[in-house]
């Protein structure tokens, strides 16, 4: 049975886990809000924006619902690992841009595509 | 037999053993969904244009509320259980269960509006998208390698957005997408008009060039979408399926061994925790950004 210490100690958390769901709820609100009226200059600083509030967002659910912050050894030796292969496969999208065959257009490369292409057709 | 480590930690990894089975289940569903992620990546920078402002935002948010909610009645199921309290566990368990219940349900009304929803490419440049009012009784629709095109007949059709190829210089085959890009209304911020006042027009199958509705097939982006909304929706529903089972058995779990089932919520609850933690992402990456 839980002593009585620890289960003051115990009920405490509680207070965290609500602090962390109204953090979560405003983290949405800030989301929606950016997106709708920040009008940021490029689509890229819209897309870090909400991703890096995602990603707060995730940490607290991890960090605080997932009881990440402590937690045993062999648990963040499995998600170190998952992160490296996440990170890798991640890695492997930017690889393929660079593995195009020499003449195709795609993303970033129109320019010299247009070129090799008109010196093919000649 | 009695199951080892349910309650009890193992020596070597400190953890009852069930707590590191889930953990390394959610690696690979990491993993899992790690790969449409960057498939998602892939499409989208060589996608010529995204569409912006498709989906219903005001709805996606309040969804994103109801899952957020059902975290954190979870987490109070699993903690009235270490308290002691089954009864209060039960009722909290029974909210998540409804939150479950509530996503699924706007989901599948999201889902309906696709569904119902057409862009239309007419012969002349003319795009526009809307509903189907009513179809002539001769009306067909294609099939194989015309299956974006009316085959025969004609049809009542309610525009809600609609680029007249004159008025717009829109050129033939100009997708919807495109010309909301051209003329600066497809970005972050924005929504497609879901309510028009255009009179509803008929169309004869030979007008029409190009026809479908919002499933996947229509685009590189509905297809992603459906794919990464429809599996996390089965998350959820599996998710689901183990929450109920344990309202139904909560009583009989608490009495035979009130830290097994302690145990046992945490473990469901890690991975309910990781399905909203999917939705935390898919949330902005699909209908915001």
């Amino acid at each position: 049975m839980t002593d009585s210490h620890s289960l003051e100690a115990f009920k405490s958390h509680l207070k965290v886990y609500i602090a962390v769901f109204v953090a979560l709820l405003v983290g949405t609100f800030i989301t929606v809000a950016a997106w709708k009226w920040a009008n940021f200059p490029t689509l890229t600083l819209t897309i870090a924006v909400a991703l890096f509030i995602a990603t707060i967002k995730a940490f607290l659910v991890a960090g605080y619902f997932m009881h990440l912050i402590s937690e045993r050894k062999v648990i963040y030796g499995v998600l170190v690992t998952t992160a490296v292969f996440f990170v890798a496969m991640m890695y492997l999208v930017v690889y393929s841009r660079g593995d195009m065959p020499s003449g195709t257009a795609y993303w970033g490369n129109q320019g010299q595509a247009t070129e090799a292409a008109t010196k093919g057709a000649k | 037999m009695e199951i080892p480590y349910t309650v009890e930690a193992r020596p070597d990894t400190g953890l009852y053993n069930a707590k590191v089975g889930i953990w390394l289940f959610l690696a690979s569903e990491v993993m899992l969904f790690g790969a449409l992620f960057s498939s998602y990546i892939l499409l989208r920078v060589g996608a010529d244009a995204w569409p912006h402002g498709l989906l219903n935002v005001p709805i996606g948010m309040f969804n994103t509320t109801v899952l957020i909610t059902s975290s954190i009645t979870m987490v109070l199921a699993w903690a009235n259980m270490k308290l002691g309290n089954p009864g209060k566990s039960r009722f909290y368990l029974g909210l998540t269960i409804l939150c479950a219940l509530a996503f699924l349900g706007i989901k599948t009304k999201e889902y309906h509006d696709k569904f119902v929803h057409y862009e239309v490419r007419m012969t002349d440049g003319t795009v526009m998208d809307g509903h189907l009012e009513k179809t002539s009784p001769d009306f067909a629709w294609g099939a194989g390698p015309n299956r974006f095109k009316i085959e025969k007949g004609s049809v009542e059709f309610q525009p809600i957005e609609k680029f007249d190829a004159k008025q717009f210089n829109v050129k033939r085959g100009e997708t919807l997408t495109e010309v909301r890009h051209r003329l600066g209304l497809a970005k972050p911020g924005m929504l497609a008009p879901s309510h028009s006042h255009e009179k509803p027009v008929t169309l004869q199958a030979s007008d029409i060039a190009w026809i479908c509705n919002y499933v996947p097939r229509h685009s590189t982006y509905f297809a992603i979408y459906f794919t990464l909304t429809a599996l996390h929706a089965l998350h959820v529903i599996g998710g689901m399926i183990v929450l109920t089972y344990f309202w139904f058995q909560n009583p009989r779990l608490a009495r035979i061994g009130r830290e097994r089932y302690t145990n046992r919520l945490e473990v469901g609850g890690l991975f309910w925790h990781f399905v909203d933690l999917v939705w935390i992402f898919l949330f902005p990456v699909l209908y915001l950004l």
